[in-house]
């Protein structure tokens, strides 16, 4: 099975594989935080702070105990988890930009924290050894990929995702209905910190270093782009928008030193011509059923 | 020992200020997060390097230079960036801002290279003036005294001409200042000339503070202005103000009492704490919820 898999991932250009793993990453990244900014409306500016205290629970994990790496991804989910519910008590309390700017500040934070923090080695990062696993990476990337796309769709159609739903729409309403607006939203928090957690642990696996500095504010506003790039509370348009946005830089490459500026532009362009996002406002499913003739065209 | 650093403190403070105003007057109109506000003043400093480097004018002449500069380039990231997305959801507005920062910050990288650039020797004459126990630099002095000028020219602006009733009307309630005859996108236009004038007069005098200019030296100092916006509370300009003395004073403290490799955190752990027991900044107005 491993040798199968190994030639598997042997038989990709290396370049390629590389770019596939970023966008797998990126994925399990977006969903999470379509958890929490697209379900839910609670807008977040320091998802990247997750990602860190992720990256280093589970480098450590590896480093200290010889737990296989599933066991490992799931400590480390659950750890970041714990970190989120923690913190999202008090600051859930806050609304719109004031959350935003509190996310932004704990995510600063955060990364300061590890620039002192002596056990991680400080600002000079951390070797990550390899991951306790017979597959091998990118196949492990994915199919957590996978199932990040398959949890955040019973999510969204359960009866939790409803209630995030009309938390998203309107707070005031939903807690008139009888909704724990406050539980549920450090609930959706924690879940969307969860998935950053254990994106934070690929990342840290795949590139076998990491440094505080990688998970900045920077890293914050590239996963936010993300998910509002493939439309706001949209699995596919998550998926989508972490496919584009992740490997755009490399396939902007050929224009070298432009290849940020043209990045920028993008981004500003793609928000001007599309507002709702790539895939916002569009019933994907819908659409799938009149392409393959289910449904006749033209009927909503 | 104390006098010397709360000096310091202020001098740091005032520019934070300056950049804060940038943020709250704007979201105080169209409640938008600008977040290319950092790269504006990024490229007043890098406006004012050039006119005294290469034009050898005064840093007075320079300030002006670049405020006129910004000014316009502040106008047109606005027509450009958001005025399109002016009804749309305000998060796509958000990521446009957020695009233009990436845009304005690798511009500048391509143009002037990564590495750090520093104001030509004597571009300001800097004394040391003793106060008592405290070497007061003429340089702190320009700093403070700038910032002080242009915060009460701000002031004059908006509380006492017309355009400035008019931006207090459109922070007020956007779609009745339209009804009244306002011209409500002029009144945009202006507010982002305004802001990205202070944003640039912080750029020259930070860039002269510590003779340094850099592609990205909007960033970090951005985003501890906005929290210093968000601190006052934001879309309240005496609260920008109050906010960045604020942060400023606390942060040249910290690094005194020996917390010099936690001083980016200093910051957002004061707004952090603040803003558990204050959710609306200092001086925000608190804002009933209507169903």
């Amino acid at each position: 099975m491993a040798d199968f898999l190994n030639s598997l991932v042997g038989s990709i250009d290396p370049y390629m594989l590389q770019i596939l793993v970023n966008v797998g990453i990126a994925i399990v990244l977006a969903l999470g935080l379509n958890v929490i900014t697209g379900l839910t409306g609670q807008l977040s500016l320091g998802h990247a702070a997750f990602m860190s205290i992720g990256a280093f629970t589970s480098a450590m994990v590896t480093i200290k105990t010889g737990l296989p790496f599933f066991a490992n991804l799931a400590v480390t989910g659950v750890v970041t988890a714990i970190v989120a519910a923690m913190i999202g008590f008090p600051i859930l309390r806050l609304t719109g930009d004031y959350l935003a700017i509190c996310t932004l500040g704990f995510a600063e934070i955060v990364k300061v924290f590890f620039l002192n923090f002596e056990p991680t080695n400080k600002a000079l990062g951390l070797t990550v050894p390899p991951a306790k696993t017979v597959i091998p990476m990118p196949i492990y990337v994915w199919v957590v990929a996978i199932l990040a796309i398959v949890l955040v769709t019973f999510v969204q159609n359960s009866r939790f995702g409803r209630a995030l739903k009309a938390i998203r729409e309107d707070e005031i309403a939903a807690d008139a209905m009888g909704i724990n607006t406050a539980r549920y939203k450090i609930q959706a928090f924690a879940l969307g910190s969860f998935m950053a957690g254990i994106g934070g642990g690929l990342y840290a696996h795949f590139l076998s270093y990491i440094n505080p500095s990688d998970f900045g504010f920077l890293k914050s506003v590239d996963i936010l782009s993300m998910v509002v790039l493939g439309g706001l509370g949209s699995v596919p348009g998550s998926v989508i928008g972490a496919s584009v946005l992740a490997s755009a830089p490399e396939f902007l490459r050929f224009m070298s030193q432009y290849r940020m500026l043209v990045y920028g532009a993008l981004l500003v362009f793609l928000m001007v011509f599309r507002p709702n996002g790539l895939l916002g406002g569009v019933n994907v499913t819908e659409l799938l059923l009149r392409a393959i003739g289910k449904k006749p065209a033209g009927k909503a | 020992m104390f006098l010397q650093q709360l000096v310091n403190g202020v001098a740091l403070g005032s520019v934070y200020a300056l950049i804060a105003l940038g943020y709250t007057m704007v979201y105080g109109i169209i409640t938008l997060i600008n977040f290319a506000h950092g790269e504006i003043f990024m490229a007043g400093a890098f406006v004012g390097l050039l006119l005294v480097a290469t034009f050898k004018v005064n840093v007075f002449v320079a300030i002006i230079g670049a405020m006129v500069f910004c000014m316009l380039m502040g106008v047109v990231i606005e027509l450009i960036a958001y005025r399109p997305l002016r009804k749309s959801s305000r998060l796509s507005a958000l990521i446009s801002a957020i695009g233009v920062s990436i845009f304005l910050s690798s511009l500048a990288l391509m143009v002037f290279g990564a590495d750090a650039k520093g104001f030509p020797d004597g571009a300001f004459p800097v004394k040391q003036i003793k106060v008592g126990s405290a070497d007061i630099s003429t340089l702190q002095l320009l700093i403070i005294g700038v910032s002080a000028a242009l915060m009460m020219g701000l002031e004059f602006i908006v509380q006492k001409t017309k355009i400035g009733k008019a931006m207090r009307a459109t922070s007020e309630d956007y779609n009745t200042s339209a009804l009244m005859g306002i011209n409500v996108n002029r009144v945009i236009s202006f507010t982002f000339a305004l802001g990205s004038a202070l944003a640039a007069a912080g750029g020259v005098l930070v860039g002269v503070l510590f003779n340094a200019v850099s592609f990205n030296m909007g960033l970090m100092a951005g985003l501890k202005a906005f929290a210093a916006a968000v601190l006052g509370g934001i879309g309240s300009i005496p609260g920008a103000m109050l906010g960045g003395l604020l942060l400023g004073v606390s942060e040249v403290f910290g690094v005194a009492i020996g917390y010099s490799s936690y001083r980016d955190a200093i910051a957002f752990t004061i707004l952090v704490l603040v803003l558990l027991v204050k959710p609306t900044g200092l001086l925000g107005q608190k804002i009933t919820k209507k169903v």
